[in-house]
């Protein structure tokens, strides 16, 4: 379906189908982060050994997260006096906005995707860092010591990942010759991308958490340390958008290392291929989402220095030797 | 045409996407504006400092390796923006190109080296 209206001549009609189909994209984006919050919550509980959330909505919290939300909408809208208001009220958006704009060009499945542009994982990695300006700009906004160091922090901390993230890509639009991902795709048909790159996925993976910010390297908002970083001044539902951000974030990433390293919706084996594309994507997906919350239950934070210390000393390094020694094995045994 | 088609409709809906993305934060603050309270006090209004009044200016000075790594994160990404059409033409340019890229890419590991020796990188 998608695809005739990809051919389609564009117009208003198309632009209000589109409007209609990303906003059921989104609340289903908005249920994942619901019942991911809950997941993640539960998954952490049972591996500490104690239960997680188990009284709202009976024995598995099942409506944890939806009282959650519902308090924070309730939740008195403070502006610290002192604030810069324009920027403290725009900063959630700017944070926010590119999170939900990425998820256009993933292809879920090969008939449930949206936009199909030539440059697909360019625009990933262009539009996500994005949010580096948000995350700044609530911390400068804010006017607060905290504020402003997590900001900082977080500033430094997304930018020096990046540079590794987007470099341990391009051994893979290295051999499938696309930036499309949907091409890239089809191009793991013989094989995907993590038995034949298994440098660049270490490296996107430790890469990705740093810019989620999650656990092993979650400084920007270290609770014990900055009391929460960038947005110590905010409540609420501005608050609430910086978290909506993140775990929007944490869909994206799951679902790009899917498309990109496991190929996607493909089956692992051709003989398995009557079992429908989705299962498949969900399953990897699932499988990719379950090791983030494990991270973030295994490794104790990391320090400041050695953070950035470790992404220019090992990451960088890593990732340009991969790109040259699959360039040179691409051009010496398969041309 | 067709190809046109798919195009202008693929940016069309990155830029319902980005409507949408604006969209809910703004319709969703209105609401909570509606529903949320609102008993203002001068206490409530002030910076957080651990409990204790703020004293000086927020904006505090900070570390100047800040700026060095944004420096260097300039150039990387820069890099990066001649290594991607680079690694996707690979296969049409063939060896010549990798020769190339490496002498480009082995200039900046150099400045990477130099920066690693002058302790740019570590963090103290």
């Amino acid at each position: 379906m998608i695809e005739d209206l990809l051919q389609s001549n564009p117009g208003w009609a198309n632009f209000g189908i589109f409007f209609l189909l990303g906003a059921v994209l989104l609340l289903v984006v908005l249920g994942f982060v619901t019942y991911g919050i809950l997941a993640e919550r539960k998954v952490m509980g049972y591996m500490q050994l104690r239960h997680g959330p188990n009284q709202v909505g009976g024995r598995w919290g099942l409506l944890q997260t939806v009282a959650d939300v519902l308090k924070l909408l309730l939740k008195e809208d403070i502006i610290p006096k002192l604030a810069d208001r324009p920027l403290f009220i725009l900063a959630p958006v700017i944070a926010f906005a590119p999170s939900f704009m990425v998820l256009a060009t993933i292809p879920f499945t090969d008939k449930f995707q949206f936009a199909d542009i030539g440059i697909g994982l360019l625009y990933y990695i262009a539009v996500s860092g994005l949010t580096t300006i948000g995350v700044v700009a609530g911390g400068w906004a804010s006017n607060n010591k905290y504020a402003l160091l997590g900001g900082m922090r977080a500033a430094a901390q997304m930018i020096s990942y990046e540079i590794p993230l987007v470099m341990s890509v391009l051994g893979i639009i290295l051999l499938s010759g696309s930036l499309n991902l949907n091409d890239i795709v089809e191009a793991q048909k013989h094989g995907w991308y993590i038995l034949l790159q298994p440098v660049a996925f270490i490296i996107f993976m430790i890469a990705s958490v740093a810019e989620l910010n999650r656990t092993p390297f979650d400084l920007p908002e270290a609770e014990n340390e900055l009391v929460a970083g960038y947005h110590v001044e905010y409540s609420g539902f501005r608050w609430a958008f910086f978290m909506l951000a993140e775990y929007v974030y944490l869909f994206a990433m799951s679902a790009l290392i899917t498309v990109i390293f496991l190929g996607g919706w493909l089956p692992p084996l051709s003989i398995l291929g009557f079992i429908p594309g989705a299962v498949w994507f969900s399953l990897k997906f699932t499988l990719v989402l379950f090791i983030y919350i494990w991270f973030r239950v295994a490794f104790p934070r990391f320090r400041a220095d050695k953070l950035m210390e470790f992404g220019w000393k090992v990451l960088l390094p890593i990732a340009l030797a991969n790109i040259f020694l699959t360039a040179l094995i691409k051009t010496l045994f398969f041309s | 045409m067709e190809l046109l088609n798919v195009y202008q409709n693929s940016y069309l809906i990155v830029f319902v996407f980005l409507c949408l993305g604006v969209l809910l934060p703004v319709v969703a603050l209105f609401l909570g504006k509606l529903l949320r309270p609102h008993k203002p006090s001068d206490e409530k209004y002030t910076t957080y400092e651990s409990g204790i009044d703020p004293f000086h200016d927020s904006r505090v000075q900070f570390n100047v390796r800040y700026y060095i790594f944004a420096l260097m994160f300039v150039i990387f990404d820069v890099e990066t923006v001649f290594l991607y059409p680079w690694a996707v033409a690979y296969n049409k340019l063939g060896i010549f190109a990798l020769i190339e890229m490496l002498i480009f890419v082995l200039m900046l590991v150099l400045g990477l080296a130099y920066a690693w020796k002058k302790k740019v990188l570590k963090w103290t």
